[in-house]
């Protein structure tokens, strides 16, 4: 049994064992879980994956005379009006009216490579805001408070994405070939953070981690979080971190194609090896890495299981098909991000924190009802 | 060999049966992958010419001379590896295998002699990092 405090001491000292999650698990091929707890303080997991679920809290101060708005605008993206008067929240899923191809996710990009976006506004006078209308420039060093905000990140529910009809379509895994000619999966396999800690038994709020390429934290549990009956997916976290410091390295809007508009946000989770379990689970595998196949040509029907290991070998068995798989998100990105965070805390400059609660006991998933008045 | 390549005709594209006669005349065999030609427009035709390397030589010559620009696909396929976050979505979509993502390094590979001019991978990067030339619309 380790503590927290006796990890950090190590860090402190410049003695801890930090490995990645890949490493750990090549370890593991050879000793046991009791001797890589003995050995091992330390393992960084990562993603690099399309997050529709961010976006940015920014407070832009008041104009003189001030404006009260109902309406704002980012880039002519339209952004969260319903907050006090220089607060707002812009969603990196929201599209631009007009301009395919860009939307939040890229003004958010937009600001973190230091650019000037163009700030709108327009709201009724009122005796205190006799303003109705403000249009300006605004940079991530103009504004007061810059964050991200994710309320669902690095979720460990595997994916594959097939398409059995007779025509392509355009998903949010992507371009799927018609009669499944392929198979798309996100995720980083057994380096992705709740993987490797799927009981959330290191992690919860309060848990310092790699954030777009800054430090953040995990402000609370991710939306969505449940328990999907099997070894632990389901989960999700909700991050949080300032936008300055972060870099466009591993923050970067894209759009699918006739879907719409994501923000690529690189993650690092270090999981503290407190003991024997926490050494078993972070020696996970890909092949112990299960993925469910969904069938996006005929309403999602689920066609059966697969792992990691057989993913990334770029072809999986599908009812006796052989279907060729690729990924939609980057382990090249996610391996420099888990590398990446190991450097910090092996330097010494990253300690771990304890989480200030556990994460809550996950329940069923519910579904949104459909009732008539 | 076979040689894939990309030939670009001119908007006052010659009237002779240019290849007509390089399968009579320069015994070359040629397999039409692709052809994009609008009346009155430049027009672009994908291409694998299967000749002895003299053949294949003879036969661009012979193109060049009737005003028609010979490349090979990598010059008119091409994607901008600064940008690229090898993300693997344009893996999914070429069905042809000129693009792919594998251990050990998971970073994007591209063999433009695979390549079909298909343009699948302009619409599946979620970066928009692919260009490819070939016919003006
Ligand atoms: S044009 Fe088609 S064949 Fe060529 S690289 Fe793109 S997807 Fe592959
Ligand atoms: S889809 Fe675009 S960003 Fe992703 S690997 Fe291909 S070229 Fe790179």
């Amino acid at each position: 049994m380790k503590s927290f405090a006796e990890i950090n001491d190590k860090i402190r000292s410049g003695k801890a064992v930090v490995l990645t999650a890949e490493e750990v698990t090549r370890m593991a091929k050879e000793l046991s879980p009791a001797e890589i707890a003995r050995r091992v303080d330390v393992v960084t997991t990562a993603t690099f994956s399309a997050t529709r679920s961010s976006g940015v809290f920014l407070n832009f101060g008041e104009s003189d005379p001030p404006t009260r708005p109902e309406r704002l605008e980012l880039n002519g993206v339209r952004a969260c009006a319903g907050l006090a008067v220089d607060d707002t929240f812009l969603g990196a899923a929201e599209g631009h009216p007009e301009k395919v191809g860009y939307g939040g996710a890229h003004v958010i990009e937009d600001l973190v490579a230091g650019k000037e976006v163009t700030l709108e506004a327009w709201g009724k006078a009122t005796d205190d805001f006799p303003r109705e209308h403000i249009r300006t420039r605004v940079s991530l060093e103009s504004l007061n408070e810059a964050y991200l905000y994710n309320p669902r990140n690095a979720s460990n529910d595997g994916e594959v994405a097939v398409n059995s009809s007779d025509q392509i379509i355009y998903t949010r895994a992507g371009v799927l070939l018609p009669r499944s000619r392929n198979a798309a999966y996100g995720g980083a396999g057994e380096l992705s953070p709740l993987v490797n800690d799927p009981e959330c038994r290191t992690i919860g709020p309060g848990t310092r981690v790699f954030l777009g390429g800054a430090v953040g934290y995990v402000a609370w549990n991710g939306t969505r979080f449940h328990d999907a009956g099997g070894t632990g997916e389901g989960r999700s976290l909700a991050l949080v971190g300032d936008l300055r410091g972060m870099s466009t390295a591993f923050l970067r809007g894209v759009y699918h194609e006739r879907f719409g508009v994501s923000l690529f946000v690189g993650v690092g989770v270090p999981v503290a090896v407190l003991d024997e379990d926490m050494a078993r689970r972070v020696s996970i595998g890909n092949e112990r890495v299960e993925a469910v196949i969904v069938d996006h040509g005929n309403g999602g029907k689920v066609l059966g299981t697969t792992n990691y290991a057989a993913l990334q070998s770029g072809e999986i068995v599908i009812n006796g098909q052989r279907v060729r798989s690729a990924p939609v998100a980057s382990l090249a990105k996610a391996r420099e991000v888990a590398a990446t965070l190991k450097s910090w805390i092996a330097a010494g400059e990253f300690l771990l924190t304890e989480p200030t609660r556990p994460m809550p006991v996950a329940g069923a998933l519910r579904r949104l009802e459909e009732k008539v008045d | 060999m076979i040689k894939k390549l990309v030939l670009s005709f001119p908007v006052d594209a010659t009237d002779r049966p240019l290849i007509y006669d390089l399968i009579r005349v320069h015994d070359v065999s040629i397999n039409i992958l692709k052809a994009e030609i609008q009346p009155g427009k430049t027009g672009s035709l994908l291409a694998e010419f299967e000749a002895d390397e003299r053949g294949i030589d003879e036969a661009i010559a012979y193109l060049n001379d009737n005003g028609v620009t010979v490349s090979p696909v990598s010059s008119k396929v091409s994607y901008d590896r600064e940008r690229c976050i090898n993300c693997g979505s344009c893996v999914s979509a070429c069905f042809s295998r000129a693009l792919s993502i594998g251990a050990p390094e998971w970073i994007l590979r591209f063999d433009p002699e695979r390549c079909i001019a298909c343009k699948l991978c302009l619409k599946a990067c979620p970066l928009r990092l692919f260009k490819i030339e070939f016919a003006e619309v």
